[in-house]
């Protein structure tokens, strides 16, 4: 049987808290991180509510020299992973620079950053863009600045699935490592709401026009209206079992236990849609049974069809009210690349505290749903086995399997 | 008569590509390597550009690249301005 595969540090930018320890009393107590749009004036959008990151300041966290070349997008993803470092008490000047890898997803790229570039190139001429757009604006630019910045020269690699691909992003990390790298940097970050990235949301179709914040985006609900976009994500560290006993890390949050992509058919096709089979796939990954679940971190997308797609996918593999299934992203947005990475760390410190967060928010799901959702406080429970799936647009499913990892195993944490 | 002084490179630099924590641009930079300095290939090029934004000089790529300190870039860009 191949190595187990650790997550041993978290480092989380989100909407409702910066670091962990924020993010997760602030998961637990139901406070939201959805404001209507400051970034720019906008007014006279059909859509103006967000999950926005008011309280990062880049200069306070990153050198000076980093500042003239990133956008915000990498200077979050940058932090994110800074934190996650320190928290796995990593040293990265006592491990080989090969036997460290990046591996991040991204979905929209460093959309701010662009919009001001290509505002001179239309304005004042091609002369006047920055030479560092030509990496600023990429999907692999968080994974370049993070093995840059902490000399990590293992593989690297990004990948591209909207909000699916976070988990994209962790399931290659397992693997990298399996491969034979010690450790690997991983998650997503993402955020584009300059006036052309928040354009870009809306022509989705699938944003919230609903202008209360705490009923725009209800998955599950009656009410379900679609959803609300977000900014932010985490970053993980991600490493084998035996690396981690040999340097003694400090503690182990779980283990990636299982993962499955799947692709949905073509519109039209009489094929059913490709979440059930991500779903068993990862827990046969993982050797598990759908009895053994404890908790669903669900994709939540908020838009009716595709929230009943969801719940037929709950019962056909785990029976009516078969398990208990939450959406804390309710509090954050969808973060694209980084809501799969952060619903992986609320999943996490379920384990960790046994207690699952609630969907705040959501209060009237139809019973033909059929789903046990987590509703209005959180839910005294021990957590072993967690199961988080993502959803991107364009046909991408994400499954994850995070199981609980008993102490002993390089773990310091009682 | 220079067109571009020191610190009207010094304000480019800083502009273009920030500045170093530990190795600050203040003090007599001109003969100390762009690579100490550390402002790397893409950095002389932003600063390239602004230079012909302000100054109307232009230094092309491919010679910016050879310039290793900032005394040679203020050589150039003067030289360049002089007509010489």
């Amino acid at each position: 049987m191949s190595e187990p595969v650790y997550v041993t540090g978290i480092g989380v930018v989100a909407p409702n808290g910066l670091g962990v320890k924020e993010f997760w009393s602030s998961t637990l107590e139901g406070r939201s991180g959805i404001a209507p749009l400051t970034r720019f004036d906008s007014t006279g959008y059909p859509a103006r509510l967000a999950g926005q990151i008011l309280d990062f300041d880049a200069a306070e966290h990153l050198p000076n020299r980093l500042l003239p070349q990133t956008d915000v997008s990498t200077r979050l993803a940058l932090v994110a992973a800074d934190w996650a470092l320190r928290d796995a008490a990593v040293n990265q000047a006592a491990m080989t620079d090969y036997d460290m890898g990046v591996i991040t997803s991204n979905a929209s790229g460093g959309f701010q950053f662009t919009h001001g570039e290509f505002r001179k190139l239309w304005s004042q001429g091609p002369q006047f863009v920055s030479v560092y757009e030509s990496f600023a604006w990429f999907y692999a630019v968080n994974t370049g600045q993070i093995s840059i910045r902490h000399g990590m020269r293992g593989p690297g690699a990004v990948l591209v699935a909207e909000q699916a691909g976070g988990l994209d992003a962790l399931g290659h990390a397992r693997r990298t490592a399996r491969r034979g790298t010690a450790l690997v940097v991983s998650g997503g970050v993402d955020s584009s709401f300059d006036p052309w990235g928040w354009l870009s949301h809306l022509s989705s179709g699938r944003v919230s026009a609903v202008g209360d914040r705490d009923r725009a985006y209800l998955p599950f609900d009656t009410a379900a209206s679609g959803y609300l976009p977000g900014e932010g994500g985490a970053i993980l560290v991600v490493e084998r079992a035996d690396a981690v006993a040999r340097r003694r890390a400090p503690q182990v949050y779980g283990e990636i236990a299982g993962y499955a992509a799947t692709f949905d058919p073509p519109e039209g096709s009489d094929r059913p849609p490709g979440l059930r089979r991500a779903v068993e796939l990862a827990l046969d990954d993982a050797r598990l049974r759908p009895g053994d679940v404890d908790v669903v971190f669900a994709d939540a997308s908020g838009v009716p069809e595709l929230d009943r797609a969801e719940a037929d996918a709950f019962r056909e593999i785990f029976g009516p009210n078969g398990v208990p299934v939450t959406a804390p992203k309710t509090l954050t947005g969808r973060l694209y690349s980084g809501g799969g990475p952060l619903d992986v760390v609320a999943a996490l410190l379920s384990i960790r505290d046994g207690v699952v967060p609630p969907t705040w928010h959501t209060a009237d799901v139809p019973p033909d749903h059929g789903i046990d959702l987590v509703l209005g406080e959180p839910r005294n429970r021990s957590v072993s086995v967690a199961l988080v799936l993502a959803r991107g647009r364009w046909g991408f499913n994400a499954a994850m399997v995070l199981r609980a990892v008993a102490d002993g195993a390089g773990s310091a944490r009682a | 008569m220079s067109v571009m002084t020191l610190d009207d490179l010094r304000r480019i630099l800083v502009e273009c590509a920030g500045e170093d924590d530990s190795t600050a641009v203040a003090g007599d930079i001109a003969d100390v390597p762009f690579e100490d300095l550390g402002y790397d290939s893409l950095a002389l090029m932003e600063t390239a550009a602004r230079i012909e934004q302000r100054f109307g000089v232009r230094l092309p790529d491919d010679e910016v690249l050879d310039l290793a300190t900032p005394g040679a870039v203020l050589d150039a860009v003067n030289k360049a301005a002089a007509g010489v």
